[in-house]
């Protein structure tokens, strides 16, 4: 409002109805049709930087890279073209299969307990307390950890001989375990890794979602005398539903994604490409990183980025069709019935 | 109230926050309070979460013989300036030009995609133009691909351009992001109301005289936000850094990789570099870390 009366004074606008500055014809005309260009014209100028920025960057070399996974491309050298001869190639590789396997596990060992775990967070941040700033920052601060200083810290926490896990596990009498060199162990490291960074993001998007859920409905439930459980899992879980929807997906995709952990966690060198002394937790990325930047295949490298894209798809549609299925199964009718109250 | 501390004492400004605040207070007073076992709940989480940034420090203030004992120390010790020298003089990992790199980096990053993305975001939410449905769909749809999948072209693109190993490779990919565009279109969509833009076509102003004097103070809450989010995102980008620079002229993302990467044996020294490529950003964290929780709590509402 301010604004506006600043601009009012600028540019005295033209009484309505009439065309302005009778006096001026020819320059209000010239004036006016800068000003329809300018309306015209201007929203293109607006988005352009950015698409044309996010085309050259992003668009361009995602569309590039199908185009080269049909070429025997090797960096710093030839380009002759190879039909599908770098995806035949992928899928006689073991390690591809392999990759694909611990992508997979990997995924689902850090993202199913991340979210029920989140779930439960939100929960019970949801409730009035003290210091819950300090409780909800604190959630944040993994999130703002970067994967590089997280992954070292733990390497360092999972240390087989004076990691502070195994003396802890010591304690209650469990053996040492060789998390860096085990197979189940190294991935349950990394599951870890991954679910400390990020549970508690996940939690505070539950806790908005849930703050937007309306409180008629808990005090309905409430008066109909049922517990904070059946509030729970009646009221909160229902009305949750596109927040849960989206934390998956973005869970998934992030899932299939995973590169920086098992590339520190394994200490460098050769272990580091491979995902571990004997690949045991070597992801796609981590793959197609080795193909790229060791082998120098670039073409074999794009083949594994279309791979892993198909994956995503097919995670994605895999997640939202199960949660479709999900709600095609009978309400139970105390649901049901609160919603039939706060209507 | 998340937004208070951006709050710059525009008109339209206080009218939206006034109105965002009975209805949180009275929501607030109806909610349950919490008993004891949330509490307990609550405070090992917390616990859990913030042990390792703790023993990062453990690490970092005893010497790699300290270190390999049974039982492992468990309080700080006294050699966390040595630890930091060491880290600091470790060739391999060049962490003071990475500090440095990283600042422009994110700095860059974060003024483009805010600006870029309150420019594009404005057009999108309040200008009506043909093809903009269309531009829109399509930059949501690619929100949802990875990006990791396009480094292989973007390599072989910032080869030919004789850019890798610089800082331009690694700010361009991010300097606008379709996230950005989003975060501010959802934010304009609601903050700005179309009479304000259209007074301002009345009186005369162009487009970019309206979106200077009208739309950006309207936008300062939601870009500081987004700002927060994005130099957040930039600091710690891992995979296209590492693939582009090298320790010559790393961020300090690269710098950390290559002091994790098995040249340097000894932890303690790991873990002070760990500390000092993480405190600029936990500093940043502690001072505004109300507003970032804010910030994402408030974008997933609105995403």
């Amino acid at each position: 409002m301010t604004t506006s009366s600043s601009t009012h004074r600028l540019a005295p606008p033209p009484p309505p109805g009439r065309p302005a500055a009778s006096a001026r014809p020819e320059r209000s005309a010239w004036r006016q049709r800068l000003s329809r260009w300018d309306t015209k014209a201007s929203p293109y100028a607006f988005v352009s930087p950015f698409l044309l920025l996010f085309l050259g960057f992003g668009i361009f070399p995602l569309i590039y890279t199908a185009y080269m996974s049909l070429y025997n491309y090797r960096l710093g050298g030839t380009k002759t073209w190879a039909g599908l001869g770098n995806f035949t190639w992928l899928f006689q590789d073991q390690f591809f299969w392999n990759a694909l396997k611990n992508t997979v596990t990997l995924g689902i060992i850090s993202t199913v307990p991340q979210l029920l775990i989140a779930l439960g967070l939100a929960h019970v941040l949801n409730y009035q307390l003290r210091a819950r700033n300090f409780y909800r920052v604190t959630m944040l601060m993994p999130y703002a950890t970067s994967v590089a200083a997280a992954t070292l810290v733990f390497s360092q926490l999972f240390g087989r001989d004076y990691g502070l896990i195994n003396w802890m596990l010591g304690l209650v009498g469990v053996d040492h375990i060789d998390w860096q060199n085990g197979s189940w162990s190294g991935q349950v490291a990394i599951a870890i890794i991954v679910t400390w960074r990020w549970t508690g993001y996940n939690a505070l998007i539950y806790l908005a979602g849930m703050q937007s859920i309306s409180q008629d409905l808990y005090e309905a439930a409430a008066i109909d005398g049922a517990s904070r459980w059946r509030q729970f899992t009646n009221v909160t879980l229902p009305g949750l539903r596109p927040t849960i929807l989206f934390t998956i997906v973005v869970s998934t995709i992030g899932a299939t994604q995973l590169f920086g952990e098992p590339y520190l966690f394994s200490g460098g060198g050769q272990q580091a490409y491979n995902g571990g002394a004997s690949h045991q937790y070597q992801t796609l990325s981590l793959y197609m990183y080795q193909q790229g930047w060791q082998y120098l295949q670039l073409g074999r490298a794009a083949a594994v980025a279309w791979a892993t894209l198909l994956l995503v798809v097919v995670f994605v549609v895999l997640n939202l069709t199960i949660a479709r299925m999900r709600d095609r199964t009978p309400k139970i009718p105390a649901t049901a019935a609160v919603e039939e109250v706060a209507r | 109230m998340t937004m208070s501390p951006v709050r710059t004492g525009h008109g339209a400004q206080h009218a939206t926050s006034d109105s965002r605040a009975p209805r949180r207070k009275s929501r607030a007073g109806r909610q349950m309070a919490a008993r004891w076992p949330s509490y307990v709940v609550l405070v090992i989480t917390a616990i859990a979460f913030i042990a390792p940034f703790y023993y990062t420090i453990v690490i970092a203030s005893r010497s790699n013989a300290q270190m390999n004992q049974v039982p492992p120390p468990l309080i700080p010790g006294g050699e966390l300036w040595s630890n930091f020298a060491a880290a600091w003089n470790t060739p391999q990992a060049n962490i003071p030009k990475a500090l440095v790199n990283s600042l422009m980096v994110s700095t860059t990053v974060t003024v483009g995609t805010v600006f870029f993305g309150t420019l594009a975001g404005f057009a999108f939410a309040k200008l009506r133009f043909t093809g903009r449905n269309a531009l829109f769909g399509f930059t949501i749809g690619t929100m949802m691909i990875p990006p990791t999948l396009g480094v292989i072209p973007l390599y072989i693109l910032m080869a030919n351009l004789h850019w890798t190993d610089q800082l331009q490779s690694v700010i361009l990919p991010t300097v606008v992001t379709a996230f950005g565009v989003f975060f501010m279109r959802q934010a304009l969509v609601e903050a700005l109301p179309d009479e304000l833009v259209e007074a301002g076509r009345v009186d005369g102003a162009s487009a970019f005289r309206i979106f200077w004097s009208i739309v950006l103070p309207i936008a300062r809450p939601a870009m500081a936000v987004l700002a927060m989010l994005t130099f957040m995102t930039s600091w710690n980008d891992f995979f296209w850094p590492i693939i582009a620079l090298t320790s010559n002229n790393p961020t300090v993302q690269v710098a950390l990789n290559n002091l994790g990467g098995g040249y340097v044996p000894d932890h303690s020294i790991i873990m002070a570099g760990t500390l000092l490529c993480t405190l600029p950003l936990i500093v940043i964290f502690l001072f505004l870390g109300r507003q970032i929780v804010g910030g994402i709590m408030q974008g997933a509402v609105k995403g």
